[in-house]
């Protein structure tokens, strides 16, 4: 980063990057919450002995936090952080405030390739059969994002006919993923059902470190290119002018919200809103400096995602309430706080 | 194929404009639009009634609509087969102004025009950014937000953002649109300052024909997407210019300071439409 050349500005930037460090302290804090809570009762003393004392190997105890709290609950910081940096690179390049991988249709798009998978069979030919619900997941996904971004460029459609049609695919897809539970088996049912809730109960260390791994990959690349997203916010005569390719640019952002929202609903299911929401309180506190907005609405997608699974083991220690549902249900008032705004400016 | 005709003296950084085609889906926004070549070290004025082809002329030259053309060239350089990307290095385009709520400061802003494309060194851009604001005068006003600032203010950090990279042509759609009159004097009086110590060609959509009389040393006036008049402002627009292609009547007069003015009577009634 270039020096600033006034100490207001340099003091700006220590106080963003204080901000940032506060969100990992919060991530800290809340992830030791959320290893605490759920259905066996396990004290503070019990969990830090379990995670720090090697003799417990073997009992249950051990066996809850290590297999299925611990990665549950470092999945949800994957996936909030996934959904965050998505959701963030997306309201940018289709210049739409209303813009996540959940709202126009992204995530249902990569849910239907997922069904296609489990239920039907159908693969992409040539991958492995391990991986095809995933590549599935993103070959639907990253078809959605290029039907959003020919819309918006091609045929200039204007922010809320891009909202419009995004509520069209969602429609469109949740309608063939209907009919596709409509002939599966129940077994195969119930597999559909937790994709389309959203649920971190599978998730176990493979899923969480290919996603940890995955989104480590995709955000070095877009901070790569934050200089170029911020140009994108001037629009595409000023990017343009400033000497950016911005058509290069908005295809390879797609492409890194297709592979993140893909990989995120392949692992996890259907999570709304967190790409939504993150997206705006990181634009309010951290401003659209790309530098700082990208890895800050990660930063915010994690505490909210993992706020969500804390929520859900408190409202209820009998049954998993899957933690797609919260994040919706916390979603929708936001959603149309920020729409009814829009309309007034 | 006739070459266009080279002003003896300066040749080789002016900007050469020779049969410029445009077509905007199934409206012909430019007809073979030939000028005289644009010099650099003056301001020149882009003028004409609404819907003639000014804006699209700009970014015909920036590069952001398809066009044909004979020659599209700054000096020896042939501009036509470069993307806007590549004639960013040398061209910088400002849009009209529209309201951009961008939660950005202003340092921010000068660092995004600066860093976009491909990053100087960290001195070098700290340099760039020190003379620019100096330049302008928004030294001060680095660490405010774009959406806090008043719409003259964020002229000024569009002028700034273009001059950051040293362009030898700079276009400006209507930047005097919504300002108040000490910014539109402010920021035409730095584009002078600007075109005469950097050499810069500047080309600027104008509507308001004292602006232009007043800070453009030329002036090119289109109408139908040609060139109806071109040359020194005050030559340019005569009153039977003025009467043909902006359809008023109009004389030019000077004041008890010498100073010429247009005053417009009123307006003339439109020809008989052409065949569109």
């Amino acid at each position: 980063m270039s020096e600033s050349p006034s100490p207001i500005v340099g003091r700006q930037r220590a106080l963003r990057a204080r901000m940032l460090l506060a969100c990992g302290a919060m991530i800290l804090l809340l992830l030791a919450v959320d290893i605490t809570s759920g259905a066996a009762s396990l004290g503070w003393n019990q969990i830090w002995s379990i995670l720090f004392d090697p003799r417990g190997v073997g009992s249950p105890e051990h066996f809850i936090v290590w297999q299925l709290r611990l990665p549950q609950a470092l999945m949800a910081v994957c996936a909030g952080a996934a959904l965050g940096l998505a959701g963030a690179e997306m309201q940018t390049v289709l210049e739409n405030p209303l813009a996540s991988p959940f709202t126009l249709g992204v995530s249902s798009a990569a849910a239907l390739g997922a069904a296609l998978a489990l239920v039907l069979g159908l693969h992409i030919p040539g991958v492995p059969l391990r991986y095809a619900v995933g590549a599935n997941a993103f070959a639907m996904a990253l078809l959605c994002s290029l039907m959003l971004d020919i819309a918006a460029r091609r045929l200039h459609m204007a922010q809320h006919g891009i909202v419009l049609l995004g509520i069209a695919l969602v429609f469109g897809f949740n309608a063939i993923l209907a009919l596709i539970q409509l002939l599966s088996d129940a077994a195969a049912l119930q597999d559909l059902l937790y994709w389309m809730m959203g649920s971190l109960g599978n998730s176990g260390w493979t899923e969480t470190s290919t996603l940890a791994g995955l989104f480590a990959l995709v955000i070095t690349f877009s901070l790569r290119h934050a200089w170029k997203l911020t140009a994108l916010r001037f629009g595409e005569e000023r990017a343009g002018s400033f000497g950016v390719d911005t058509r290069k640019v908005r295809r390879w952002a797609l492409l890194r919200v297709s592979v993140l929202a893909g990989t995120v609903v392949a692992l996890v299911g259907v999570i709304g809103f967190v790409g939504l929401v993150a997206p705006h309180i990181a634009r309010r506190l951290w401003g659209e400096d790309h530098r700082w907005y990208l890895p800050a609405s990660a930063a915010t997608g994690a505490i909210i995602m993992l706020a969500a699974s804390v929520l859900a083991k408190q409202l209820s220690t009998q049954v998993e309430i899957p933690v797609g549902i919260v994040t919706t249900l916390v979603g929708i008032p936001f959603f149309i706080v920020v729409l009814s705004r829009r309309r007034r400016d | 194929m006739s070459q266009p005709p080279i002003t003896p003296g300066h040749s080789d950084d002016a900007l050469r404009l020779h049969e410029i085609h445009c077509t905007l889906g199934t409206r012909k926004a430019l007809l073979g639009l030939t000028a005289q070549d644009i010099q650099p070290g003056k301001v020149t004025a882009v003028l004409g009634r609404n819907g003639v082809g000014k804006s699209t002329l700009l970014r015909c030259i920036g590069g952001f609509v398809p066009c044909s053309s004979e020659r599209l060239a700054l000096g020896a350089t042939d501009l036509a087969g470069m993307s806007a990307a590549q004639r960013a290095a040398v061209v910088r385009y400002l849009p009209q102004a529209a309201s951009l709520p961008l939660h950005l400061t202003v340092h921010e802003c000068l660092l995004v025009a600066l860093n976009a494309a491909h990053r100087p060194n960290r001195a070098e851009g700290r340099r760039r950014i020190e003379e620019v604001a100096a330049n302008l005068r928004i030294g001060d006003m680095l660490h405010r937000y774009l959406d806090q600032l008043s719409g003259g203010q964020r002229q000024l950090v569009w002028l700034a953002q273009a001059l950051l990279h040293e362009p030898r042509i700079l276009l400006l759609d209507e930047p005097l649109t919504a300002l108040d009159p000490h910014f539109q004097h402010l920021v035409m009086d730095s584009l002078n300052q600007l075109a005469v110590e950097r050499r810069l060609i500047i080309m600027v959509v104008l509507h308001d024909l004292n602006m232009a009389l007043r800070y453009a040393a030329d002036a090119l006036v289109l109408q139908d997407g040609k060139v109806a008049a071109q040359g020194a402002t005050a030559q340019a627009l005569q009153p039977q210019v003025l009467a043909d292609t902006f359809l008023v009547r109009a004389r030019i007069e000077r004041c008890r300071l010498g100073v010429p003015h247009i005053i417009v009577d009123g307006p003339l009634a439109p020809p008989a439409p052409a065949a569109t």
